[in-house]
């Protein structure tokens, strides 16, 4: 009897399938309940990864919850490399199609945070710009650049709270309360932090990331809240080390 | 003071050492005790930056260091992923280990990769297999590894050799050197009913580079008979201590790791541990 791979790993993923034949305990008898240990192995390793991964989610939904969660989750989506340090990439879209937290609408976008949180502590290294640099350049010039982010800024635009809720669940914040909130996360050195951003902040950052000048993304910034304030995200976004370099477009 | 530029750990010392854990960081800079070398899995240093990878510029700076993978799945079915070898070389290539090891065990099927060192059975067709694999990792990371004997917990009817055999003939036609986990040789020899004593007696000692220690839980089978699990939450056992004591005196001193993955105790608790396979190591000098 020959035990292929892809029927050990059917087994080993899924408790309601039969275990393997051709397993013994070394003497004749079927291995039974050893087979279990592979099974256990995988499971608790897998749900560990995640508890690692989304704390905030657990406080959410409670630790029995998540187990069950965590269990679904990990049978249909077994890890696609072996860097568990980025397991659980499929968890918003996963939570947005289940049952049983779909009364939890923000719990996705609390995923997401999450994960970019641990993208950004994993995410290169740069050297932060001079800001005599930037101080330097005439405003029009400056205003005419692009600006190249540090690869740990990590930018989540939501229509839920997720940034009371995450600091609500880690930091003992306030109660949140309903509203959109856009949070930019900066590794000024090691520790990524997430920061809520000010009004405009979220459209300014997206347009960046996307490449327009410091301009253009001035004006979106402008154009979604009135009150944006350009030399106060400059100052957030400096003081956390996360503008690498300027690209001047002529 | 070490100059680290000058330094170069080309080999692991025939003494302790402790699988890395980032709480201990200050600890080992300060205080390493019988440390004298860290090991590290290989995949939790393949992000692109952060403090991992900076503690570990730094570690290796002050210790010889060993790379532990834990994910290529050398016993796979399938051929070995290219990009984690592609991470495999880098990684290597920058830290440049006195040690790199993986395990004969799989864990990557159809592109899942199910975070556990799974068994395979013993025939020519996975000897060649995973001596085909092992040309390749030597080949791609441009060094030689060592394979490390698995703890098992179940045996495959079709198998047709020993383990021991299976691990030397492998060593012998790809050159790879061999590590020896004596914990995982008693929790094997427990769970299916066998000798360890005759385990380590067959095994090739002469090609072991490296041995790991760790500690085990205990279980039960459907018939009641012992299950140990190789669960790296605890101590070293007695029993694996005093066939640790055989291995040395029958091999000579080898670097010797501590592995305590689960559970992680406070530092003077691991180097103890570490301490304690330093005074068996200092009966054969």
């Amino acid at each position: 009897m020959i035990v292929d791979q892809g029927t050990f790993r059917r087994a080993v993923l899924s408790p309601e399938v039969d275990r393997p034949e051709g397993l013994s305990n070394g003497h004749g008898q079927p291995a039974g309940r050893r087979f279990d240990v592979y099974r256990n192995n995988v499971a608790v390793s897998l749900t560990e990864a995640l508890e690692t991964a989304f704390p905030v989610i657990r406080k959410l939904v409670g630790e029995a919850n998540f187990k069950l969660l965590a269990g679904a989750f990990l049978r249909q989506h077994p890890p696609s490399s072996p860097l568990m340090m980025y397991y659980g990439t499929e968890m918003p879209a996963f939570l947005e199609g289940f049952g049983p937290t779909s009364n939890l609408g923000y719990l996705p976008d609390v995923a997401r945070l999450e994960l970019a949180l641990r993208e950004s502590y994993h995410a290169a290294d740069a050297a932060p710009i001079d800001p005599a640099r930037l101080q330097a350049l005439p405003p029009d010039q400056l205003m005419a650049s692009t600006v190249s982010l540090a690869p740990s800024l990590r930018l989540i635009r939501s229509r839920w709270p997720i940034f009371a809720i995450w600091a609500f669940n880690m930091n003992n914040g306030p109660k949140p309360q309903a509203g959109a909130e856009d949070v930019v996360i900066l590794r000024a050195e090691m520790d990524p932090e997430p920061i809520l951003l000010p009004p405009g902040g979220g459209a300014f950052l997206a347009a960046l990331l996307d490449g327009a000048t410091l301009g253009t993304a001035f004006e979106t910034g402008m154009g979604e809240a009135e009150a944006f304030d350009l030399s106060q995200i400059l100052a957030i976004l400096i003081g956390a080390n996360a503008i690498a370099d300027l690209g001047e477009t002529l | 003071m070490l100059d680290a530029s000058n330094h170069h750990f080309d080999r692991l010392p025939a003494a302790p050492g402790v699988g890395y854990k980032p709480q201990h960081f200050s600890d080992l800079l300060e205080n390493a005790g019988s440390v004298e070398w860290l090991e590290i899995h290989a995949e939790n240093y393949m992000g692109d930056g952060g403090r991992p990878l900076a503690q570990l510029r730094h570690l290796s700076e002050r210790f010889a260091i060993s790379v532990h993978g834990v994910g290529l799945s050398i016993g796979g079915e399938g051929r070995l992923d290219p990009d984690h070898l592609a991470r495999l070389k880098h990684l290597v290539g920058w830290t440049k280990p006195a040690s790199f090891s993986e395990h004969l065990a799989w864990s990557t099927h159809d592109s899942a990769f199910l975070n556990d060192l799974l068994p395979l059975p013993y025939t020519d067709e996975t000897l060649t297999r995973v001596a085909e694999h092992i040309d390749e990792v030597q080949e791609v990371v441009g060094r030689q590894m060592l394979l490390e004997n698995p703890s098992s917990y179940l045996a495959f009817d079709e198998s047709t050799y020993e383990e021991t055999d299976f691990l030397r003939e492998v060593a012998k036609r790809t050159g790879c050197g061999l590590l020896l986990d004596v914990n995982n040789v008693f929790v094997s020899a427990t769970n299916l009913e066998t000798d360890p004593v005759s385990y380590i007696d067959a095994f090739p000692l002469d090609l072991v580079g490296e041995i790991h220690l760790a500690g085990h839980d205990e279980d039960h089978d459907d018939h009641g008979k012992p299950l140990l699990i190789d669960s790296h939450g605890r101590e070293v056992a007695e029993p694996v201590w005093t066939l640790y004591e055989h291995v040395i005196a029958k091999g000579g001193a080898r670097p010797s790791l501590i592995e305590w993955d689960n559970d992680v105790p406070d530092w003077p608790t691991l180097e103890a541990e570490a301490a304690r396979a330093a005074k068996i190591l200092e009966t054969v000098v």
